[in-house]
């Protein structure tokens, strides 16, 4: 049963068992790696290509990103930038917020610091817990996020799954949970271990840009310490210099 | 004793300033019990901090915008465009719990050494107002960078002055200038945080130095090192603040620095203590998150609320809290200063005040279920019946004799 790409447990549900999912699921464990810069630029490739077409990044500048991610200001500006401008930009967007609110219900928020809000488990859980719902006006639903208004952009790479429901006992309590586990019912463009490295990579990205000093931070933080722990050593001696002959 | 500094420049300011004066006052000739020990650090840390969130603050303050439009990504500007800036905001972040962290433990301090009784009334009383003032400055300052939980924590605190019955509805509405917690509402907060707040602590911070400058250091043993002093009037058991005391105290604050800059450069959300998640995304009136947490400095006080069935009721709960600990060196009346020598009852009733202490703050954080409420009344029960039990224990208590020196 390869095509199983989820798992979900749903602690209560009664009738609308996808609908109730939201706080209930089991994330996933992103395992995203900060320091892969190889990761990082798919993963810029990828939310410019996907994702900032509705979405904006209106914190996070073109320079800052290319600078960060080792990637040259020419390929910026003339793979990343579909627009046109300058790379000192902010990743802003061009759809007008009433168009966006007509067609998917609301304003896609922006997702300069969703990682931060969010968390890289629930987004990597979040990317690949769409499943198709012909009730839903963008013909997909998400378990991580019931009735979500984003439709599954990503669909051409993972393809499309469907849910699965069945009943489990619990052996301990005897009460019932259902379980619901999307299957794949038409393959994408990549393989399940491809697309969960696309997700894994697209998250690394966001998780960047939540905070791009992240890295400087910690490499600042090792020096600091470093000097503090010296710093320690000759305070203590100084303390007992003077101290002697106290008693 | 400004006779030894009364040629040259320093003389010359002396005889106009009492710059001396003042050194040998509060410095080099202030005298010290000689046994401080590890709980006597937070002082000077609670100082530390303080000098350090008015710095970080002003350079925060130069790309801040106080405009509910801008407020959050201008908080992220300095995160991302403004020179250094992410250690400026993570410090001054950081910073505010790590101040309630130390003026905790320096509280906790005065409680078991009895720092508060006579004739240390009023540095107590200096102190708890210095904590109220705080409280209301990490409390407007939280509102500054807008996300979500800044502003739906402002409007559960600020809705709290609405039980009061009749004036409640207008003085809610008058403390935030608006209907709702608006961009006026940011404004004033702003004002207040930045301006008004951080004087009078200045001015508290001075008295409360003062008073205790005046009447002397407390110790772990709870003597008065005055009573005996040697020919030349200094006390046996004291030795000058400086150099004695500052030395010290430098271990002290690097041992600080460094916890300081593993949260900072490491940490620096504290897994969502002491930044939370909610509040990276902007604030929206519209919108409440689903589980609304005060800050984590806050909980135990917030868990008293809860508690209470009633709305006002449970203000007024809150608010005795904070003033109960006000009334100590009026509740405990033994003669007996340290817990050293104090009876088994005295240390089983500090010890279940700090229990209930934490044990409400944690509860202050989870979901008020109907299980985890009555947990929130016991341990109320039980921090109220702390100050009740100081009442009476002296009545009974078997204290040992207190030595007349310090021990070593």
């Amino acid at each position: 049963m390869k095509k199983i790409l989820l798992i979900v447990l749903l602690a209560l549900a009664p009738a609308s068992v996808l609908a109730a999912a939201g706080p209930g699921v089991i994330l996933e464990k992103a395992n995203i790696d900060p320091t892969n810069k190889q990761s990082l630029q798919r993963g810029a490739r990828i939310f410019v290509n996907y994702c900032l077409s509705c979405h904006s990044a209106a914190l996070m500048r073109y320079e800052r990103m290319g600078n960060d991610l080792g990637i040259d200001e020419k390929l910026v500006s003339e793979n990343l930038m579909f627009t046109g401008g300058k790379v000192g930009e902010l990743m802003t967007v061009a759809t007008a917020a009433d168009d966006a609110k007509e067609w998917f219900g609301t304003v896609p928020p922006d997702l300069s610091v969703i990682a931060r809000a969010r968390g890289v488990d629930w987004l990597y859980t979040y990317m690949r817990s769409f499943y198709r719902d012909d009730s839903r006006h963008t013909g997909t639903n998400n378990l991580v996020f019931p009735d979500v208004g984003m439709p599954n952009v990503l669909w051409e790479l993972q393809g499309i799954q469907e849910p699965v429901i069945t009943t489990v006992k619990d052996h301990a309590d005897g009460t019932e949970h259902k379980v619901v586990k999307l299957e794949l019912v038409e393959p994408g463009l990549q393989s399940p271990k491809e697309f969960d490295r696309t997700v894994r990579d697209l998250v690394n990205f966001l998780d960047y840009m939540g905070e791009p000093a992240k890295y400087e931070r910690r490499h600042l933080g090792t020096k600091v310490l470093i000097f503090l722990l010296v710093l320690l050593v000759l305070a203590v001696l100084l303390k007992r210099e003077y101290w002697k002959d106290i008693h | 004793m400004g006779e030894k500094w009364n040629k040259g420049l320093l003389g010359w300011i002396d005889a106009r300033f009492p710059l001396s004066k003042m050194w040998y006052e509060h410095l080099a000739e202030y005298y010290a019990p000689k046994n401080f020990n590890f709980w006597y650090y937070f002082g000077s840390l609670a100082l530390l901090v303080l000098v350090m969130q008015i710095i970080t603050g002003i350079w925060l303050t130069m790309n801040y915008k106080p405009d509910a439009a801008l407020a959050f990504n201008s908080v992220e500007y300095i995160m991302r465009d403004v020179n250094w800036g992410w250690l400026i905001r993570y410090m001054h972040s950081t910073g505010a719990s790590m101040f309630f962290i130390v003026v905790y433990l320096h509280m906790f301090r005065g409680l078991i050494y009895g720092s508060f009784k006579k004739p240390r009334e009023l540095i107590w009383i200096f102190g708890m107002i210095i904590y109220v003032c705080l409280m209301a400055e990490a409390f407007m300052g939280y509102l500054l960078p807008w996300g979500q939980m800044s502003y739906w924590g402002a409007q559960v605190i600020i809705s709290l002055f609405g039980a009061i019955p009749g004036i409640g509805d207008s003085l809610a509405l008058w403390i935030r200038g608006d209907f709702v917690i608006a961009d006026a509402t940011l404004n004033r907060f702003f004002a207040f945080h930045v301006i008004a707040v951080p004087i009078v602590l200045l001015a508290l911070v001075v008295l409360h130095i003062l008073a205790l400058h005046e009447v002397g250091s407390n110790n772990p043993d709870g003597v008065e090192i005055k009573k005996n002093k040697n020919e030349k009037g200094i006390p046996l058991d004291g030795i000058p603040f400086h150099p004695y005391y500052t030395v010290k105290d430098i271990v002290g604050v690097v041992v600080f620095l460094i916890i300081f800059s593993i949260i900072v450069f490491f940490m620096p959300e504290m897994g969502g203590w002491f930044l939370e998640r909610d509040n990276f995304i902007p604030a929206d009136p519209l919108k409440t998150p689903e589980h609304i947490v005060p800050l984590w400095y806050f909980t135990p006080f917030y868990a008293i609320l809860r508690a209470v069935p009633d709305k006002f009721m449970g203000v007024v709960a809150m608010g005795g809290a904070i003033f109960a600990l006000f009334l100590l060196p009026w509740l405990d009346r033994s003669p007996v200063k340290s817990i050293r020598y104090r009876g088994r009852s005295y240390k089983i009733a500090i010890t279940v005040f700090v229990i209930s202490f934490i044990a409400l703050g944690y509860l202050g954080t989870q979901p008020a279920t109907p299980v985890l409420t009555n947990f929130a009344r016991l341990f109320s029960v039980l921090y109220f019946g702390f100050f009740v039990s100081l009442l009476i224990i002296p009545k009974f208590e078997k204290t040992r004799p207190v030595p007349d020196r310090v021990t070593s």
